[in-house]
């Protein structure tokens, strides 16, 4: 065992000197590896970073919250239906909070844009959010002044409605501007309240405006059903379950709801989906990790080619030491302590390789969540991704240093120390 | 103990051809004998060099090493015998240029069970043998030839080995130089070490104690020095 370390550290010695003394074809051999690692690196370190950029993001939703829209099911009778049928009445959702136990708060909500004019401001296509009370619970947007939706705003639909900061700036409101009366498509709406922006969405890159405009879900629901032509105007709902570990029961539960409330037959899909938001961070963490994989698959064949290399440059080597290893088995060494020491080589050229790649990475990786800073300002390598380049360069360095390894250890000391 | 050649052959074959480089050698050697080999190219004295230096296997015959059988061992038993009982000296040297006379001398132990742990010691020993204890740091291009092989003998005999084989010796060296290196295997041989010189050079042979010469794969003759020297020369007056 002390004999085997023993040549273990006497190997490592050698390969140091002969990598050192041979520094420039050394880090040439050992490029493709560098490359290859690097490029490795830095896709798994920005994949880590969008991951815990966009998780993060998605959990200030609350992982518990749960959106219930309308969908036309892939298969089955339903598939071929008109909107009519499968968009949701308000009324579909009568009752769902006594049905379903594990759902805290509950809101429907509908969406139109219209231009929005106060005095000689307007505001083209600002996004219009119809929502209940339960709104404030769900969407989390701190009030800065005034009052939030009340039922009775809601159940009178009355013309009421609340703005984001953007656009009170956009349309110069006052500062106070609870009670002014602002004019939403054709009517006309008194601001109650101000609500905070929502923080800047990751996928719409920051270039549309982010100005909102809120008010009673049955205000704009009647609205948009006066001028529809007998279409249902798009109704949705968002809720919350009582705890993210219930958000799996509260979505089986407001299924089996759903289903009965529109008559839907066993067997039949749903015509609606029920998803909470800790299924899109599993869905997303599973995309990326697809990703990452894919990505290390391909780098991996990168990797194999730089293998070559290292076996290109090991032969060279071992023929032109051939004389040195004539003079190393004269003087005692068996095969296995010349096979060890070329094998040790090739593997820490490969090692050596891998260390640059990783430090490469390491700039690329800060480079980018300077630059990238919205998506990757957490980009990092994970510690298991430096284990794991490490152990693959060891891998390459083992598999492409074997063979010349092998051919000296098997040289005949004569025809050795006779070599020119 | 010594070495004890019984029948050694060992052939070759090139093409088609048969080639008897060693051809039922027989042959003794003491401790503490000093022993040149001659003959003319082609006379199996390499052959001889090599099998004596458990670097090659005869193809018959049995060569025991100190006691040892080594006719039938793998190449990595063999390895060991020559890590342990054998220093070789060659015709051109053989150092490592990137390292130090020291490190070229530690070489053998590098390899070696015991000596490893004491190698830095074993070395400045064997350097010290040699009168080169104040060129220990410099490398081989920073030597002359006379010292070169003086380093080379210094490596040869760090593991403290049964015999010291040496392949032509001063081949590559002026003839001052050559004295001075057949000087020191003088030396060395009066304190007790066993030495095995192949050369073609009478006057380098002469300094031996015995002379075995050979021709096409047999021992020619096996004398003391001075019988040799008498009989050589009536053939030579033939």
């Amino acid at each position: 065992m002390i004999r085997l370390l023993i040549l273990f550290y006497q190997s490592a010695i050698l390969a140091l000197g002969q990598v050192w003394t041979n520094k420039l074809r050394s880090l040439l051999t050992t490029l493709g590896i560098v490359i290859g690692v690097t490029s490795v690196s830095t896709i798994i370190a920005a994949l880590a970073g969008l991951q815990k950029t966009v998780v993060d993001r998605l959990e200030t939703f609350g992982t518990n919250n749960i959106f219930i829209y309308p969908d036309r099911p892939e298969t089955g009778t339903k598939r071929r239906v008109t909107n009519n049928e499968i968009f949701f009445r308000p009324s579909d959702f009568d009752g769902i909070l006594e049905h379903c136990p594990s759902l805290r708060c509950f809101g429907r909500m509908t969406f139109n844009r219209m231009n929005i004019q106060y005095g000689p401001h307007t505001e083209e296509n600002v996004q219009l959010d119809g929502v209940e009370p339960a709104w404030h619970q769900v969407a989390k947007l701190p009030l800065l002044l005034g009052r939030p939706l009340s039922e009775i705003d809601n159940d009178l639909a009355r013309p009421v409605c609340l703005v984001n900061s953007s656009l009170r700036d956009k349309l110069q409101l006052p500062r106070e501007c609870v009670g002014t009366i602002i004019k939403v498509g054709s009517s006309r709406l008194m601001i109650i309240g101000v609500v905070a922006d929502r923080p800047a969405d990751l996928f719409e890159g920051g270039n549309s405006s982010n100005c909102e405009c809120i008010l009673p879900f049955k205000a704009l629901y009647e609205s948009e059903q006066s001028t529809s032509n007998g279409n249902l105007p798009f109704c949705m709902a968002q809720g919350v379950s009582n705890s993210p570990d219930v958000s799996d029961e509260c979505k089986a539960e407001i299924s089996f709801f759903l289903r009965q409330k529109r008559h839907l037959k066993v067997g039949e899909p749903n015509t609606f989906q029920v998803r909470y938001v800790g299924e899109f961070i599993d869905q997303f963490k599973q995309i990326t990790t697809a990703i990452t994989l894919v990505a290390a698959g391909i780098v991996g064949i990168s990797l194999v080619v730089g293998g070559v290399g290292i076996m290109n440059i090991m032969l060279v080597s071992v023929s032109e030491r051939t004389r040195e290893i004539g003079l190393r088995k004269a003087v005692g060494a068996r095969p296995g302590a010349i096979l060890l020491q070329f094998l040790v080589e090739a593997i820490f050229l490969c090692m050596m390789g891998g260390f640059l790649g990783l430090v490469f990475a390491q700039g690329l990786t800060a480079l980018m969540a300077r630059l990238f800073a919205l998506y990757l300002k957490d980009a990092y390598i994970p510690a298991w991704a430096v284990a794991l380049s490490f152990g693959f360069c060891a891998l390459v360095g083992l598999t492409f240093g074997m063979f010349p390894a092998i051919k000296a250890a098997r040289l005949d000391p004569i025809e050795a120390l006779r070599h020119e | 103990m010594g070495i004890e050649l019984h029948n050694i052959t060992k052939h070759y074959r090139v093409g088609v051809e048969q080639i008897h480089a060693l051809d039922g050698v027989n042959l003794r050697v003491g401790d503490n004998e000093y022993v040149a080999v001659m003959g003319t190219s082609g006379s199996g004295k390499s052959t001889l060099m090599n099998i004596l230096g458990c670097l090659d296997r005869p193809t018959t015959g049995q060569y025991v090493l100190d006691g040892i059988l080594t006719t039938r061992m793998g190449a990595g038993q063999l390895a060991r015998v020559r890590n342990e009982r054998i220093g070789f000296v060659f015709q051109s040297f053989e150092l490592m240029p990137r390292l130090s006379a020291l490190k070229n001398v530690e070489l053998p132990l590098i390899y070696s069970r015991s000596g490893w742990l004491h190698r830095n010691r074993l070395a400045k020993a064997a350097l010290d043998t040699v009168g080169l204890s104040d060129r220990m740091r410099h490398r081989p291009n920073q030597l002359s030839g006379g010292q070169k092989q003086r380093v080379a003998i210094a490596r040869a005999l760090v593991a403290n080995p049964s015999i010291l084989l040496a392949d032509e010796p001063t081949g590559n060296l002026d003839s001052r130089t050559s004295d001075e290196i057949l000087a020191l295997f003088e030396a060395l041989h009066n304190r007790g070490q066993t030495i095995i010189m192949v050369t073609h050079e009478a006057d380098v042979a002469r300094h031996a104690k015995r002379i075995i010469r050979m021709k096409d794969g047999k021992v020619l003759s096996d004398m003391p020095v001075e019988q040799d020297a008498v009989s050589h020369a009536a053939e030579a007056s033939q």
